[in-house]
């Protein structure tokens, strides 16, 4: 088993960046490279991974990265699939490095279409639940009730539920992931380089300037995250669904914390009345019962 | 060993792909386009052509997969048409932004609403701007020569730029001619193997299109500028040396047929070049001294050819298939804004014609060539813009 | 490829180097400086995980070391620590 201490010394993604303090997907982004070492190539649609580089004639990413249309992660990633097939250099892993937006909302056509084409790529939604970069609008991944700059009074529809959308696609692997468990993440990875295909991960990425928190809590604030099981850390492999630790023993509901716990430590649901919270509790707990029954099938899509 | 084959202009568009060793292909079917692509996969999946042909879910899609492929140090190819094209506008912006060479051929197709699939340059020309080298052709010969040239051009250390080819659906995409397609070995001798100006590469990661300040920004715009000057130079000798090493030229920027001595120049673009060349002929018999400009090159505009020609007649008229709203057509434009700073200028009609398929006939050319000498004779142009054969 | 100047050094289209402080210097940012307390340091490289910056080193005794010209004091790492050997102290103090 991978610990954190066997993870490589050497960072692709150079300090001295553009993010935010306490940014969730810099720490995502550093354990990606952590995972797949350099021998990588990244499709960056619009998302604050383009801010995060910093401006010409300089980056922090020490790996080649193709910055590109808001839209067009997948089909670009296609396209620098297919190259490399012909040029023999198919030991380089393409990445897909896109925001939220860029995957739920603007994105989703050209990386349907690069799943249902079977593209060999890993694709990365890390998802801050905003468009960050743009000053934190409403995504179609913002979860119920949110406060964002277009959502001033909370949001009132729920969150799109995106990897089960992927393994709609029949593609060989889905999975989800935080930061806040960097070897779950880190294992995920490497097991998707391994897998030929289209893999999908979804990497719930906290953001202390959307979600309105101290900087120092993101990492606090993931792990909050999954112990309320707000957010559900599994796989989907071959159309099998599974739980992963500590995801697992979370389906008896005794076992997770109340999803208030979560909400509070964050100011983007401070106008959230009682009635609100415990409707979102039971949005979750009805969640798991799902949960429970797809760890029962063979096969869940 | 060249051969001759009797096809249509979409087919001959997939046998110049598979001349010029293309390897990524990515498109989306939309007519008048689709056998251009079908032709393609046929050649792909039988085995003739060694590429990935990429079945994309959008025409925006396409261009991205193109601009990844390309990045990534291939040749690539697409086609599109129309609506088509409109959609991959954004994307056209980004390839020639990042200096890919993308050849793709456009089956030109009027825009909606309403629907309309036949042809006119509305589709290529509101494209004008996106830093595209855009071909317009003639005939079937010119699309699978125009094709191959434009690779050449394309991958020249001194354009990278990615160029467009363009053709006028249905009377051309879907109509049968006799072309020569030349033998591979001399192809491959014409078109050296896929060169780019930046290819991504693990040995040396670089970062492509990263934000760029005011501070720089200006200077990658006049980059692009230059190159485009630089094709402007490049098109009439590659032409030059193709005509040579395979017996076709169609002259550079700008074909011209019996322009020497004539008081009226026609100047258009696409099959109406062709059909002005009859009308020409009809009108010399008649004691008419009229000649046609084909104008094959619309970006890099050939201003100083337009100049050249502007200096040896006494007009010019204009043939667009194609409407600037509120303006008039854009070859009328760019002859009008070639010729502003010249002390005797020519007269300038502008004429709009076979917009959305409409027939475009020597006869309809030969009438406005007559009515162009008509107001010639007169010393002045009676209206700007005037529209051929509009009901009443 | 180096830095380019003039307009003759620029590459066709924007090609960026891989740079150290690619923003600059972003310790610039930071209000709060967090301090290692290495008598308490367990050595078990949490901090260097979670730093958003990887403005965290790992030394071969598998020790960390903050770079303060890039550390934004985000305070993950005194956050996360287990054993709370990592204090955030204003910059002026």
């Amino acid at each position: 088993m991978v610990t954190i201490k066997d993870l490589p010394k050497e960072e692709y993604l150079l300090k001295g960046h553009a993010a935010c303090a306490g940014c969730g997907p810099s720490i995502a982004l550093r354990l990606l490279f952590k995972a797949l070492g350099n021998k990588v190539i990244m499709v960056v649609p619009a998302c604050c991974t383009t801010v995060i580089q910093g401006p010409y004639p300089l980056t922090c990413f020490a790996v080649p990265l193709q910055n590109m249309l808001f839209e067009a992660t997948g089909a670009t990633a296609s396209g620098i699939v297919a190259a490399l097939r012909i040029k023999g250099l198919e030991d380089i892993t393409v990445v897909g490095w896109a925001g939220d937006g860029g995957t739920v909302d603007i994105g989703i056509q050209a990386l349907s279409g690069a799943a249902e084409r079977g593209t060999n790529f890993i694709y990365i939604c890390y998802d801050n639940e905003a468009y960050g970069n743009t000053g934190l609008q409403r995504s179609g991944a913002t979860p119920y009730g949110a406060w964002t700059t277009t959502t001033p009074k909370g949001k009132k529809e729920r969150k799109k539920d995106m990897p089960f959308i992927m393994a709609a696609h029949r593609i060989p692997y889905v999975a989800t992931a935080c930061p806040s468990y960097p070897i779950d993440l880190i294992n995920k990875l490497r097991k998707a380089r391994e897998i030929k295909g289209t893999k999908y991960i979804h990497i719930l990425t906290p953001c202390p300037t959307g979600w309105r928190y101290d900087t120092s809590k993101t990492i606090e604030i993931g792990r909050l995250a999954v112990q309320t099981g707000v957010w559900a850390l599994y796989e989907i492999e071959n159309g099998r669904f599974k739980l992963n630790p500590p995801s697992d023993r979370l389906v008896d509901k005794t076992k997770r914390k109340p999803v208030k716990e979560y909400l509070s430590m964050q100011e983007r649901f401070r106008h959230l009345t009682d009635a609100d919270i415990e409707k979102i509790q039971k949005w979750v707990d009805e969640d798991w019962e799902f949960y429970r029954t797809l760890t029962t099938l063979e096969r869940c899509i | 060993m060249a051969q001759i084959v009797i096809d249509t202009a979409n087919h001959i568009a997939g046998y110049a792909a598979k001349a010029a060793r293309v390897k990524v292909v990515a498109a989306y079917p939309i007519t008048p386009q689709t056998t251009v692509v079908e032709k393609i996969a046929e050649f792909v999946e039988n085995g003739e052509m060694d590429a990935e042909y990429i079945r994309v879910e959008s025409e925006h899609s396409a261009m991205a997969a193109c601009i990844g492929a390309a990045a990534a140090g291939v040749r690539t190819f697409t086609a599109t048409s129309a609506h088509g094209l409109a959609l991959m506008h954004e994307a056209l912006h980004w390839a020639s932004g990042a200096r890919l060479p993308i050849v793709m051929v456009v089956v030109n197709r009027a825009m909606g609403a309403p629907w309309s699939i036949w042809p006119d340059f509305s589709d290529s020309l509101s494209q004008r701007d996106t830093g595209w080298i855009q071909f317009y052709c003639a005939d079937n010969q010119e699309v699978f020569d125009t094709i191959i040239q434009a690779y050449r051009l394309c991958e020249d250390e001194r354009v990278f730029l990615p160029a467009m080819v363009c053709l006028e659906g249905f009377i051309l995409s879907h109509t049968y001619m006799p072309v020569k397609i030349h033998d591979q070995e001399e192809i491959d001798a014409f078109l050296p193997p896929y060169k780019s100006g930046w290819t991504l590469d693990v040995n040396n990661p670089l970062t492509h299109a990263n934000l760029v300040s005011p501070d720089w920004y200006m200077e990658f715009r006049y980059m692009i500028q230059e190159a485009m000057e630089n094709a402007k130079r490049l098109i009439p000798e590659i032409d030059k040396e193709y005509g040579k090493r395979f017996g076709f030229q169609y002259g550079g920027l700008i074909e011209k047929y019996r322009c020497e001595d004539a008081e009226l120049v026609i100047c258009t673009m696409g099959t109406m070049g062709a059909e002005a060349k009859i009308a020409v002929d009809n009108l010399r018999r008649e004691g008419l001294k009229v000649g046609v400009a084909r104008v094959r090159v619309f970006r890099p505009f050939p201003v100083e050819e337009i100049r050249k020609l502007a200096e040896q007649t006494r007009m010019i008229t204009t043939i667009d298939r194609h409407i600037s709203f509120g303006m008039e057509g854009f070859l009328a434009t760019e002859v009008k804004a070639s010729i502003y700073h010249m002390k005797n200028k020519p007269l300038v009609a502008g004429f709009i014609a076979g917009l959305g398929g409409r027939d475009v006939t020597f006869k309809t050319i030969e009438s406005i060539a007559k009515k162009s000498m008509k107001w010639l004779e007169k010393g002045r142009v009676e209206k700007e813009t005037e529209w051929v054969d509009l009901k009443e | 490829m180096k830095i380019p100047k003039t307009l003759k050094e620029m590459p066709l289209t924007p090609l960026s180097l891989p740079t150290i402080g690619s923003m600059g210097k972003t310790g610039t940012w930071r209000t709060f400086r967090p301090i290692i307390d290495y008598s308490k340091c367990t050595k078990c490289t949490l901090c260097w995980i979670y730093c958003p910056d990887a403005a965290i080193t790992r030394r071969d005794d598998d020790s960390p070391e903050i770079d303060y010209e890039y550390c934004k004091g985000c305070g993950i790492c005194a956050n996360e620590c287990p054993v709370k050997a990592i204090a955030m102290k204003r910059e002026e103090e």
